[in-house]
Formats: structure tokens, sequence, C-alpha cells
């Protein structure tokens, strides 16, 4: 195994502890905003996207990386703003 | 590891430390939206430090660029405008849409990373790591955004939510399963490139649709928590692939999300996941149980005047609010008569069961959008403390969750927390027929002596009562 894969291994594995422990705490009122919250940061996947652009040099390569673009950027915006929207309701 | 190199790392550190925060905050709702917004922040961070990266190597060709930020410009525009237009009740369906681009996202990205090693050749001199990353970060998005979008397409009612069982079905999933497996297997093992691992995807798609097909509407809010979970692994795979821990991080953190919901939604509906996925492959649904529950009593029904003055005279109120009441979309003349009560010196609050909706807290958020403040929402065990001192519950839409033939073993909800609302001094329910709930069983609160039936529709027999307790507390 080589040494990066170690970390990020460990990266992983750290993590989803983190996950676990602050998510476990969120109140079953919010998990509908946590679920699209959550959403919006897998939305990450838009800096994947644009790690992965500069590889591209053909046409297939291109149309991937438009497809990952336009997915990776629904995802994330729609999931900001929609769950902001939702937590702007809740209101004491 | 150079200076920008270092910038970069401890700059998508950042990014990943405000996803956390942001997570923490979502701890109450006083904070939460605080913490979407430190997570929004983070996530720009993150990609202004991406452009940083691709500005500072200028490896991207003329038409990358202009390909990426075309895409870049139509995934914000449709994501905006799909935040911005959907209506509370749909909400499921949209994180259905969105968990299925993240999913479909993270495996594109894992195409585009083979496509760079040239394909067949290239893969098979890639490292382990590299080739089975790409293979489970390919397998689990395309099952994710098949899966997601029948998902939503159940939840929207273009396909049907009733569990869609069809002979031989079952062979085929598996078929497909073992292809999709078998293809990343080989890809792993050097022994294919480019083609095969498309071949893989295409069955880990098909495999995606047959998974979900079957599995019915009352089930959903596990599914989707599922595919959450699942789209999670699959943008930490593509931050395996691109070696990038950012991406690692948030992906592990929505996978922890997700993995945490599911379980909470099944032990809510009494399931375990297994059956919930298994389940729909063949082996009967719980809609398929039988009347286990004896109710032999008569049921007793009332009218709005009546229902009405029960309400306004007694001092404390509990609604129990179930999908009917979002279905009828309802939720703003309950609010108009919870107003009217409590402007008569009644105190309402709301008993609001886990599953209550389409998704994990759906209800809760359909009730914040009529503007019920969120201190008047109470999770199970605090609502049972409070319908046990309540001298009026009133039921709108809800039916298997109040059922007290859960207590009791042998019937198909057996053990499934419920709602004691037959604990209450009274119960109204609101309700247009006898019909069953998702469980298919008589409830038996409806023969309860103390129950009164207000036959009818969630918006039209709120909307009766309303009318009727003017009347009376004028």
């Amino acid at each position: 195994m080589s040494t990066p894969l170690v970390i990020d291994i460990t990266i992983l594995v750290l993590s989803l502890l983190v996950g676990f422990e602050v998510i476990s705490k969120v109140p079953a009122t919010l998990h509908t905003p946590l679920m699209s919250g959550a959403n919006a940061i897998h939305g990450i996947v838009v800096v994947g996207a644009m790690l992965v652009a500069p590889t591209a040099d053909g046409p297939l390569g291109y149309v991937l990386v438009f497809f990952a673009a336009v997915f990776a950027a629904m995802n994330v915006v729609g999931g900001y703003v929609v769950t902001d929207r939702m937590l702007e309701m809740f209101r004491r | 590891m150079s200076g920008s190199d270092a910038a970069i790392h401890l700059l998508f550190l950042t990014a990943a430390v405000c996803f956390v925060v942001g997570l923490h905050l979502m701890n109450t709702p006083r904070t939460a939206r605080r913490g979407n917004q430190l997570s929004a922040a983070g996530m720009l961070l993150a990609v202004a430090t991406a452009v940083g990266l691709l500005a500072r190597d200028r490896e991207i060709t003329a038409t990358g660029l202009v390909v990426l930020v075309a895409g870049l410009a139509v995934g914000s525009a449709a994501g905006l405008y799909c935040a911005r237009a959907v209506r509370m009740t749909a909400m499921p369906q949209l994180v259905s849409v969105f968990n299925a681009v993240g999913g479909g996202a993270a495996a594109l990205v894992a195409f585009a990373e083979v496509v760079r090693h040239g394909g067949a050749s290239g893969l098979a001199d890639a490292s382990a790591q590299l080739t089975v990353a790409v293979g489970l970060d390919v397998l689990i998005g395309a099952v994710t955004f098949s899966g997601s979008v029948i998902a939503a397409g159940k939840l929207q009612g273009t396909i049907s939510g009733a569990p869609l069982v069809v002979r031989g079905a079952r062979a085929l999933a598996g078929l497909t399963a073992a292809v999709a497996v078998g293809g990343v297997v080989a890809v792993i093992a050097g022994q294919g490139g480019l083609i095969v691992l498309t071949v893989a995807a295409v069955a880990a798609l098909a495999f995606g649709v047959l998974m979900v097909l079957p599995i019915g509407g009352a089930d959903m809010p596990v599914v989707i928590s599922l595919l959450n979970a699942c789209t999670g692994t699959a943008v930490a795979m593509a931050g395996f692939v691109l070696d990038s821990s950012v991406l690692i991080i948030a992906g592990a953190l929505v996978g922890a999300s997700g993995a945490i919901l599911t379980v909470l939604m099944a032990e809510a509906m009494n399931r375990s996941i297994t059956a919930i996925i298994l389940g729909g492959f063949g082996t009967g649904d719980a809609a398929g149980g039988t009347a286990a529950a004896g109710g032999t009593g008569t049921v007793r029904s009332v009218t709005a005047d009546d229902a009405a003055l029960q309400l306004a005279y007694a001092r404390k109120v509990v609604v129990v609010p179930g999908y009917g009441l979002a279905a009828a979309r309802a939720q703003h003349e309950l609010v108009e008569l919870a107003n009217l009560l409590e402007g008569h010196g009644v105190e309402v609050t709301y008993a609001i069961h886990p599953v209550a909706g389409r998704m994990p807290g759906h209800m809760n958020v359909l009730l914040a959008e009529a503007h019920v403040p969120y201190p008047k929402m109470l999770e199970l065990e605090e609502a049972n403390a409070e319908l046990a001192r309540a001298d009026v519950a009133l039921v709108v839409g809800a039916n298997d969750v109040t059922n007290p033939a859960a207590r009791r073993p042998g019937n198909p909800i057996s053990g499934m927390p419920i709602l004691d609302v037959d604990r209450a001094g009274g119960v109204i329910v609101i309700k247009r027929s006898m019909g069953h709930g998702y469980a298919g069983i008589d409830n038996e609160l409806y023969t309860d002596p103390k129950t009164a039936m207000l036959f009818a529709d969630a918006k039209a027999g709120l909307a009766a009562l309303t009318a009727a307790a003017k009347t009376l507390v004028h």
C-alpha cells in the first residue's frame, strides 16, 4: 500500500467518525434541512470536475467534463439555496 | 511540496472545516441557517481554490475551459431554478434529484480520469489504488444516479408509487449486479479498459432502476436516506480517484449523515433495511400484511360543530399531522384553526412522528412553512408525554403511526414506535374513510369509545372545523 493511499484511508475513517458524532446530535425537526444541506456538501464533487478538466483533450473527455460540471454545479447551487430557503422558515 | 501546493491544501482543509462546523451548527434551529451559510462559504472557498489551481497550472486547454465554464453555468442556473421553484411538499423529489446528479457527477469524474489514462491501454498499468477507486466510484455513482431518478419519479407520481413487482425482475437485478461487479473486478485485475468499465456502468444503472422500482411509497424515507449515503460514498471515492482530501472528507460526512438517517428511519418504521431493499424483490411488501388486529367495536362519527366544540373547550390540544395532511396541502388550514384555538386560550402543540412525510423531518418543514414556531413541534418522546396530558388529540392524515396495535405482538406493525394518541382525554380523527394505511390493517384507535371520526378530506374537514369554531369563540 502506498503512503498517499494510507493517508487517504485515514482521512476517510476519521471523517466518517466526525460525521457520525456531529450528525447524531441533530434533532428530528431539522432532518430535512440536514439532508438537503448534506446534499449540498456532496456538491464538492464540483471541485472534482474542475480538477479533472485539465486532463480532457478529446471529444469524449470534453463531453464527460461538461456533464460532470452541469451535474455537480446543479447539485451544489441548488442544494445550498433550497436549504437556506427552508431554514429561513424555522422560527421561534 | 511547494509553497503554493501547501497553500492549496490548507485552503481545501479550511473548506472542510467549514463543512464540519456548519453541520455542527445544525444542532439547533436557532443556529442552523448560519451553519448552512458557513458550509456554503466553505464551498465557495473550495471552488475559488480550484480556480486558483487551474490558473496556476495552466494545463487546461482553451476548449476544456469553455466546456467547463459552460457546464458550470448551465448546472448553476438549473440548480438555482429548481431550488427557488420547488414547493415544500416536493422537497423529497428535489433531494432525490440532487442525489442523482451528485452521484452521476462522481461517476463521470472517474470516467474522465480513465480517459486521461488512455482507456484500454492505460488502465492496465494504473495502480490498484486508482482502479479500485474508479471501480467503486463508477458502481456506486451509477446505482445512485438511476436509483435516485426512479425514486424522484415515484415521489413525483410520474412512476407508480406502488411496489412494482414483475416476474423475473429479481433474477434480472441479480444478473445486472453480477455484470456490474464482474466488469469492475476485471478492470481492477487489469483485464479491461474503458469499454468494460462502460458495460459495468450501464449494468449498474440498470441495477439502480431494478432496485428502486419495486420499493413501496411508504418506504421512501429510508430509500432517500440510503441513496443520500450512497452519493456521499461515491463522492468520497471520487476523492480517492483524484487524491483530493477535501472530496474524501465531504463525501464521508454525507455518507455518515445518510447512514444515520437511514437507520433512524428504518427504526421508526419498524423495518429492517435489508427487508426494505429486498422486500420489494418479490418477498412481499408489508402492504400485503393481513388484518391481524381484531377491532370489532363501533365507530363514532361526529359533525364538525360537535368536534369544534370539543376543541374550543379543551385546555390542551395536541395535533397529530400525517402525510395525508401534506398530500391535501392543508397545512395552512390547520394552522388557521390552531391560531383560532390559541386565541381562545387553548394550548396547541404538534406531535410529529419521525416518518410523518416522505423524507426524514418533512412534516416539520411543511409546518414551518405554514409559520408554526419550531418549539411547538414535538418529537416522539416529548409528544407522548404531552399526549398523556392532552384533553384532545386531533389526528389529521396520520394512520399507522397512531395504531395502538403496535404495542402488541403478532401484527405487521408490532414494535413500531407510535404516538400514544389513545392516551389523550379525547380523540378527533379527520379522515376520508375507514380505509387502511400502508400497513394494511385496521386502526384500533378508530373504534376506541373516546374517538370521534370526522369523515372529510383533510382540507375540507379543517376548514369546516375552523368555521364552526369561529361561531363558538366569538
